[in-house]
Order: C-alpha cells, then sequence, then structure tokens
C-alpha cells in the first residue's frame, strides 16, 4: 500500500491511465484547431471532439448536439444562471435555488442579485439535506424563470428528488438547471427522465482530466435559449466562444464512456467499501453522527461528525489519508460548512466533521488502515479534549456559558 | 496550509496533557474559548511558595491551538507568578512560527494563561 491516501474524490480524482492514453495523440501529433474547416489538422480534431462529444452524451442520455464545452462546472453554472436570467429576463427576474448548492451557483445567484438583475429564494433543505419539491412549488412566482437545483450535494452526497422538482418545473413551464457535478459518472443521470434543461458537470471529478467541463443545454421541449457570457467566435452553437480544447475534450469523453460501461459494478464496490468504512468507524466511536441521507446519497460519500474533536486537528492527525472537514479552520471563511449548518447540525459538530470521498483507485487495505487510523485519532484527541472531560463528567455541554471569541 | 515542524512536534507529542483535580490546593483553571467557535482550551496550574511548579492543558480544537496551550504549559513551569503575566501571545506566534490566520490560537493561550492565574489569585485570596 502506497501513502498517502486519496480519499477526497468529491474535491478532484485521480486521471484513470485510460483517459491519459487517448488523450495523448492530441497534443503533439492531432492538435489541430477543430474550427480549422479547410484542412486535414482541423477535421482530425473536429472528428475528436464530436466523437468525445457523443460519449458525454451518452452518459446522460442526451443529444450530442447539447453538450456545450466549458473550462469546468463553474463555469457551465454561471453560463447556465446568468445566460438563462439575461436572455429571458423580459419574462421575470426570479431564480430558486436551495441553501446547499455549490458556490458556483449560490454565488452566482446573489451576484446576479447584488447587481439588481435577479431576485433569488434560497430553499432550505430537510435535516438529510433534501430539497423538498413541494417547496419549489411554492416559491414559483410569476417572475420566476429559472430553477436551479443540484443533483447531489459534494459535501453530504445527499440525492436530490431531481425527476420530481422536473416535473413540477415542466408543468409550470419553467426551465430547470441542475449542477450534476458530483452526480454525473456515480449514479444515473437521464436528462429526459430527469426533466432537466440545463445541467453543469466537469471531467476532473469522473477520471478525466482539470479544465474542462460541459453544460448540457436541451434543444427540443422546450428549447432552451441563453445569451453567451463570453463573445467570441461563435463556437458551440454562439453559446460559448473559444478554441476548444482538443486533448482535455477527448479526456472527457474517454472518462464519460468509461463511467459508462464500468458505473453499475463500481458503485455497488464504491458503496461496499463505504458501507464497510462507516460501520469499521461507528463500531468503535461512540457519538460519530453521519451527516446527509443514510440511503439517498452517493455511493462513494461518507461524510461524519466525532463529537468532541476539531476537524482540522483531526486531518492533522491523519496527515496521510488526504480528506476534507466542514470545520472553520479548513476554509478560508472561519465558518464552518454552510451545507451541515443548513441541515441544522450544530455549529460545533459540523466543526467537527470529516468528509470521506472514495473513488475508482482505492483499494480495501486502505479502507482497513483508514479505519485504523480514523480510531486512532479520535481516541487520541477526545483524551486531549476539554469537552469530553466534561461530558463524561455529566456536564451539559450547552448549559455551559463560554466566552466567544 | 503547511505547519511549521514545532506546531507539528507539539501536536504529535504534546507536553503536560491532562488536568489537576480543581479544587486542588495551589491550583488555577483557566477555561476560554468556545464550541462554537471551534476552540475551547483549559490551561491549570499548580503553584507553590509563588512558583509555577507544574501546569496541564486540555484543548479541543485546530493543531495550532493544541501546539499553543502545549508550549504554554511547557513555558509556565517554573516560572514565578508575576514573571507568567509577562507571556504574551506574540512570543507565542514566534516560538511556533504560526501564520495570520493561527494569530487566535495564541491569543486564546494568552487568555487562557491569563484565567489560571487569576483563578489562582481568587481562590489564594478568598483563602
Amino acid at each position: 500500500m502506497k501513502l498517502p491516501i486519496f480519499l477526497d474524490n468529491h474535491s478532484t480524482s485521480p486521471m484513470d491511465p485510460r483517459v491519459l492514453e487517448a488523450m495523448l495523440p492530441y497534443f503533439v501529433e492531432k492538435f489541430g484547431n477543430a474550427a480549422s474547416r479547410n484542412h486535414a489538422f482541423g477535421w482530425a480534431a473536429e472528428e475528436a471532439v464530436e466523437n468525445a462529444r457523443k460519449q458525454i452524451a451518452k452518459l446522460i442520455k442526451a443529444d450530442s448536439k447539447e453538450i456545450v464545452f466549458t473550462s469546468g462546472a463553474t463555469e457551465s453554472d454561471n453560463l447556465a444562471i446568468k445566460g438563462v436570467l439575461e436572455m429571458y429576463k423580459e419574462k421575470g427576474d426570479h431564480i430558486i435555488t436551495s441553501s446547499t448548492e455549490h458556490r458556483a451557483v449560490i454565488d452566482t445567484a446573489k451576484a446576479l442579485e447584488a447587481k439588481g438583475k435577479a431576485t433569488a429564494t434560497y430553499l432550505p433543505v430537510d435535516k438529510y439535506g433534501m430539497v423538498n419539491p413541494e417547496d419549489v412549488r411554492k416559491a414559483i412566482t410569476d417572475k420566476t424563470v429559472l430553477i436551479s437545483v443540484m443533483l447531489a450535494n459534494n459535501e453530504i452526497g445527499t440525492i436530490n428528488p431531481v425527476k420530481e422538482i422536473g416535473k413540477i418545473a415542466k408543468e409550470k413551464g419553467i426551465l430547470f438547471h441542475c449542477d450534476a457535478t458530483q452526480g454525473v459518472g456515480k449514479i444515473p443521470v437521464d436528462v429526459q427522465d430527469m426533466g432537466i434543461d440545463l445541467m453543469s458537470f466537469s471531467a476532473h471529478k469522473i477520471y478525466g482530466p482539470k479544465g474542462v467541463g460541459a453544460l448540457y443545454v436541451r434543444k427540443k421541449n422546450p428549447r432552451v435559449r441563453l445569451a453567451a457570457q463570453m463573445d467570441g467566435g461563435g463556437h458551440e452553437r454562439g453559446m460559448r466562444s473559444g478554441t476548444l480544447p482538443v486533448p482535455l475534450i477527448v479526456g472527457f469523453g474517454k472518462a464519460c464512456e468509461l463511467c459508462e460501461q464500468e458505473m453499475a459494478t463500481e458503485s455497488v464496490r464504491l458503496a461496499a467499501m463505504r458501507d464497510r468504512l462507516q460501520a469499521g468507524i461507528m463500531k468503535e466511536i461512540d457519538e460519530a453522527y453521519l451527516n446527509g441521507h443514510a440511503t439517498q446519497r452517493l455511493p462513494h460519500n461518507l461524510n461524519i461528525s466525532f463529537a468532541y474533536v476539531e476537524g482540522e486537528s483531526l486531518l492533522m492527525g491523519m496527515k496521510d489519508i488526504a480528506l476534507s472537514s466542514g470545520s472553520a479552520c479548513t476554509s478560508a471563511t472561519l465558518e464552518p460548512s454552510y451545507v451541515l449548518r443548513a441541515l441544522g447540525v450544530g455549529v460545533e459538530l459540523a466543526h467537527s466533521s470529516i468528509r470521506f470521498g472514495l473513488g475508482r483507485f482505492n483499494t480495501d487495505e486502505e479502507i482497513d488502515y483508514t479505519i485504523k487510523k480514523v480510531i486512532e485519532i479520535v481516541t487520541k484527541l477526545r483524551e486531549m479534549s476539554p469537552l469530553y472531560e466534561m461530558a463524561k463528567e455529566g456536564v451539559d455541554l450547552k448549559s455551559v456559558q463560554w466566552a466567544a471569541h | 496550509m503547511a505547519y511549521s515542524d514545532k506546531v507539528v512536534d507539539h501536536f504529535n507529542n504534546p507536553r503536560n496533557m491532562g488536568s489537576f483535580k480543581k479544587d486542588e490546593e495551589g491550583v488555577g483553571t483557566g477555561m476560554v474559548g468556545a464550541p462554537e467557535c471551534g476552540d475551547v482550551m483549559k490551561l491549570q496550574i499548580k503553584v507553590q511558595n509563588d512558583t509555577i511548579v507544574d501546569a496541564k492543558f486540555k484543548t479541543f480544537g485546530c493543531g495550532s491551538a493544541i501546539a499553543s496551550s502545549s508550549l504554554a504549559t511547557e513555558w509556565l513551569k517554573g516560572k514565578t507568578i508575576e514573571e507568567a503575566q509577562k507571556i504574551k501571545n506574540t512570543d507565542i506566534v514566534q516560538e511556533l512560527n504560526l501564520p495570520p490566520v493561527k494569530i487566535h490560537c495564541s491569543v486564546l493561550a494568552e487568555d487562557a494563561i491569563k484565567a489560571a492565574l487569576a483563578d489562582y489569585q481568587k481562590k489564594a485570596d478568598t483563602k
């Protein structure tokens, strides 16, 4: 077993060697510009791009013409939200989204609000992190032009009832954007069945290269129009100008093809490993709480709060395992995870959370090692924790007058 | 963010981790911070003849908070009450090479020292 172990696959994933192999010819040999219509270099590049478009579309049950390439999911979210709000401004300026969306969605909505270009409703979620479709329905006004709800959350892995939301959107004639960055390639996604009109996702979360993503833009029933946010040569049906990064797109396509072929077995394998990790930790550690939904969650996600110990110190004690925490100390804002807070998780438990993100290349041996390490460090830090000591003495920590600083 | 070697050392080998009984003769206890803020420090001193003969800590917080309180106990041992009053958070920042975002950890450690000294003083005065 090689250290360090990578268990942070929600942040990014290692590239699959098969993806790299597919990309290599497109750097030096087949370097053409896919927009060059008059020579063999351009034709070869265009053919590669169109092939990738098909591979990507197939994974999400779309038509290849409905794939718009971007630099990543953040750009896709920006393009979808800003593009729709700008294009349909005659119709209205209201957007409905949720409080646990990725920052690329929330901050885009906030930026539009700040400029007076939109009004936004941020729907609450239940204690498992799920959006209630009925809340979406109730939030709709005659000014609503877009609903943007994520498929699966990046911290807790909770999967939203997207199909129900899609149905409501259709019924009301409102466009539905879904940030599916964490879900595509991990769980089945069908834009037809789910009633999705726009969908963001990226390559690097699914063992593809960083720097490329896609926005699915529905072509019929309805035909979605977007105001471009990048002007130039009119690439990608005029929705996103800029020379296509052919090697990245080829890699993206290959990554999608592999997911399409292997998802069924891979998700079962990862869920089994995840469940073993969860059981192994929970069996030995008391007051460890699962964040998110017990069943409606991504197969490779596990998010646990360990009462009485702080998240960053947990990570520091497991230096040879790459993990992530909702602790304020690991964020730039010094605020603990807004996602966990939206679930109603107490601030102190939000500080104590660890996210495990399993991936294609993790092994059983790595999971065993992680279980052992987590138990070791939580035990060690609890011995060091005045809160644990007080709790064991029977002090109700909520009744203590803390001097907040 | 990389931690300094000294922070890592204190984190891996905390000095004087543990507790004295609060009502023990000559013991002063300082508890500062709040769970909602992500750090709570408990620092205790044991005083004989105006000199701190022993010190212990327990900390809930990040590695830098743990290291700051661990270092504080090391520095407190052997100091007189008067000398202990002079320990400044900036000394801790310098010794542990704390980055700007972690300065509050050193402030908390200084507060914990002050609180422990005050608690000892209060107990001594009421005797």
